[in-house]
């Protein structure tokens, strides 16, 4: 029944808008897996790009509720398949024996290595969230010493925008 | 006109149609509080005791009118001391602007005196609420609070306003009263889809909630209801919004409503809910409650659609236009067999309450004390409550001659919410006002007492003294082996003379006798009165659905 879902929301660019946005989650017991929030290209409106997993039931009142802040002027579920995309900074370790496998890796996923020391190196990926989970698998066994993702952001294929839409 | 903040404010107050506005001076509020020195031919303010007297009041005051009520408490103390009464608005759905001062933005975040984050605070229990940094956005964000607090489904919004912002000068131009912003019609063809529904069941049943108290459909509700052979029930919140006597009305339903009332929900095929919004006190276990039936769900706030129950049919918008439609659409139709199986309901439902009264021990029981108000109360009464048993049997029993007669917070449930409330709803409609409490709830807040007698606020308090915490009380016994843990109290007050020390009238009660001699006085006195009424400890509201349980469970008797 859980499904995977990413939620568009255009707010306010106020601040304290964060705050009322997450605080609705905690208190109304939603838990997101990730949530990304910037500007936009309408400078008043600020992007939150939230997915998360739940059954229809989560889905639905997450929308509503989220409708019921004075801050959020828009809010929609992503159709199917959108475009997603979610940036890594990795560092492993760089042990000899393992740097050739590292570098392999960094090439089949269109990575690169944006910063390289004899102990370490600094890997960017960019990519779906299951491109950057399977990249983080693969460099388990090197040992990685720190990651940081963004967390997904995502649009509507196709021409249309949060705004064109008919409710 | 170039005014300072402070002046602003109460020139924006004025502006949006507020009379009496509640609150309690403070460091951070000189300003607007010499502002409403300046202008008190044009607004009226009201001195609590307690700034929580001032929030409960200002509920009150839109309980009772559905006008937005107005409360103002300095930063700090004064704005924690709003909390509990802005809480128990939002659970309500009550139109309310809170307004609080604070430190100058210069000292904001340093902990300064006095210095809370109070739209931090009240975030998750407001509607909306602001911090004004710039004199510029004052007048505006009042207004927007206002329009806030009364469109859609309403709700309290807090106003935080900095000295400095209050102090500073800027142009000030008159503006016209900001309207609600209206709610969007539902389409033609879900009205079509519930038509529809309706033309199927074949025990309807009509839920009313708070959501219809202020609309004044009540006629059309229970003309209705005659039309499609239907009976209607209410939620706590949905009281005095239909006319009581109708033989279709059945009472509140749920935790602590009437038997047939909660019954006929439970045998129902159709439940059309009107402005309610499934509450657990009222539907109990909702896996089990209303298996039979389909539900067609009328509401202004989408997010109560399939919130609490699922749903067949949620139409978002305008609740009294949907109504109005689908009634006009629908075909009369008689039901003899489900109006016979509801009378067959109701009378073992009074076979029950006869059971009750004649278990009774003591010489005077709170169904006696409702009947004695029900009959000497003068037409218009307002009936303000607090919580616990005693408001559960103004529930059962109170008559309530039209909309917006019953003050009481239901969604919280808050203690000490009546007597700030009961002044509140007298300051707004100058009706006669009885307040019903506990000795428990009466005992958080009567420090106001003090404000109704300055303000002759003429509000008859019946206290029905237990000597307990009744309602945990009820449940310790039912659910808890009688492990009476602190709700037995050994306080030694008199009632009557803490009535008279405080310049009200006091009066006791032990007999149904005394008690309407007693209610008659306080009601001719114009005086506020406490009427201390002494009734049995283990008196229990009765039926009782245990809390999550289903109607199987009901308890009649114990």
């Amino acid at each position: 029944m859980d499904k995977r879902f990413i939620i568009a929301v255009y707010v306010d660019n106020q601040s304290g808008v964060l705050t009322r946005v997450s605080a609705m989650f905690t208190r109304r017991g939603f838990n997101i897996d990730t949530l990304t929030v910037g500007e936009t290209e309408r400078k008043e409106y600020s992007r939150i790009t939230i997915s998360m997993h739940g059954d229809d039931n989560v889905k639905e009142q997450l929308v509503n509720q989220l409708k019921k802040l004075y801050v959020v002027k828009k809010v929609d579920v992503l159709e199917v398949e959108p475009i997603k995309r979610e940036l890594m900074l990795l560092k492993v370790e760089n042990k000899s024996e393992n740097r050739n496998d590292i570098m392999t890796a960094v090439d089949v996923f269109r990575a690169s290595v944006i910063d390289y020391s004899p102990e370490g190196m600094c890997i960017e990926v960019t990519g779906t969230p299951s491109k950057i989970d399977a990249f983080v698998k693969l460099m388990q066994p090197y040992g990685i010493l720190e990651m940081c993702r963004t967390g997904v952001v995502a649009l509507d294929r196709g021409n249309k925008t949060l705004f064109t839409e008919e409710d | 006109m170039k005014l300072n903040g402070a002046q602003i404010l109460i020139r924006t107050l004025i502006e949006q149609g507020v009379t009496d506005v509640f609150g309690y001076p403070g460091g951070q509020v000189i300003n607007i509080y010499d502002a409403l020195y300046e202008y008190k031919d044009e607004i009226n303010h009201i001195l609590t005791a307690h700034e929580q007297g001032a929030s409960h009041a200002a509920d009150g005051y839109s309980r009772a009118t559905g006008k937005v009520g107005v409360c103002i408490a300095t930063s700090g103390p004064g704005a924690t001391n709003l909390v509990t009464g802005i809480a128990t608005a939002m659970l309500d759905s009550i139109p309310m602007v809170a307004i609080t001062g604070n430190v100058p933005c210069s000292l904001i975040g340093k902990d300064s005196f006095q210095e809370i984050d109070i739209t931090g605070v009240t975030l998750p229990i407001t509607k909306h609420n602001f911090f004004v940094s710039k004199i510029e956005d004052l007048a505006d964000t009042i207004r927007k609070a206002f329009s806030i607090a009364k469109s859609g489904r309403p709700g309290p919004v807090l106003v935080d306003i900095p000295k400095d912002v209050q102090v500073g000068k800027y142009e000030y131009e008159p503006q016209p009263v900001v309207e609600k912003i209206p709610l969007p019609k539902v389409k033609e063809s879900l009205i079509d889809k519930a038509v529809e529904l309706i033309a199927e069941a074949k025990r309807p049943y009509i839920y009313v909630g708070g959501g219809a108290a202020g609309l004044g459909m009540g006629d059309d509700i229970v003309k209705f209801a005659e039309k499609i052979g239907a009976v209607i029930g209410c939620s706590f919140m949905g009281l005095s919004s239909v006319p009581q006597d109708n033989e279709r009305f059945l009472g509140m339903q749920g935790m602590h409503g009437h038997y047939a009332s909660s019954m006929s929900q439970n045998e129902a095929d159709l439940i059309l809910a009107v402005g309610v919004r499934f509450s657990d006190r009222a539907t109990g276990n909702v896996s089990k409650f209303a298996k039979t039936s389909k539900i067609i769900q009328l509401d202004p706030d989408s997010a109560e659609v399939n919130k609490n129950v699922r749903v067949d049919l949620g139409l978002v918008g305008d609740v009294e236009d949907s109504f109005k439609r689908i009634a006009a659409k629908c075909e009369a139709s008689e039901k003899p067999a489900w109006l016979a199986r509801v009378n067959e309901l109701k009378n073992q439902e009074k076979q029950f309450e006869e059971e009750i009264a004649a278990a009774a021990k003591a010489p005077l029981t709170p169904k006696q004390v409702f009947e004695t108000i029900n009959a000497l109360k003068p037409a218009r009464t307002v009936i303000a409550t607090d919580v616990g048993q005693h408001q559960m049997w103004a529930a059962q029993y109170a008559h309530f001659d039209g909309p917006r007669r019953i003050v009481s917070s239901g969604g919280l449930g808050t203690m000490g919410f009546g007597l700030g409330a009961a002044m509140g709803a007298y300051v707004a409609t100058k009706d006669p006002v009885v307040l019903i409490t506990g000795d428990g709830s009466f005992g958080m807040n009567l420090n106001e007492l003090a404000t109704a007698v300055t303000y002759k606020i003429p509000v008859v308090i019946v206290l029905l003294n237990n000597g307990v915490l009744g309602m945990v009380r009820q449940w310790q016994t039912l659910f808890f082996g009688k492990r009476y843990s602190n709700t037995i109290l050994t306080r030694k007050t008199d009632f009557v003379a803490l009535a008279k020390a405080f310049g009200a009238d006091g009066y006791k009660a032990e007999t149904q006798v005394e008690f309407k001699k007693a209610f008659e006085a306080a009601l001719a006195s114009g005086k506020v009165s406490v009427i201390d009424v002494t009734i049995d400890k283990d008196e229990m509201v009765l039926p009782m659905l245990p809390p999550g349980g289903a109607i199987a469970d009901i308890i009649t008797k114990v």
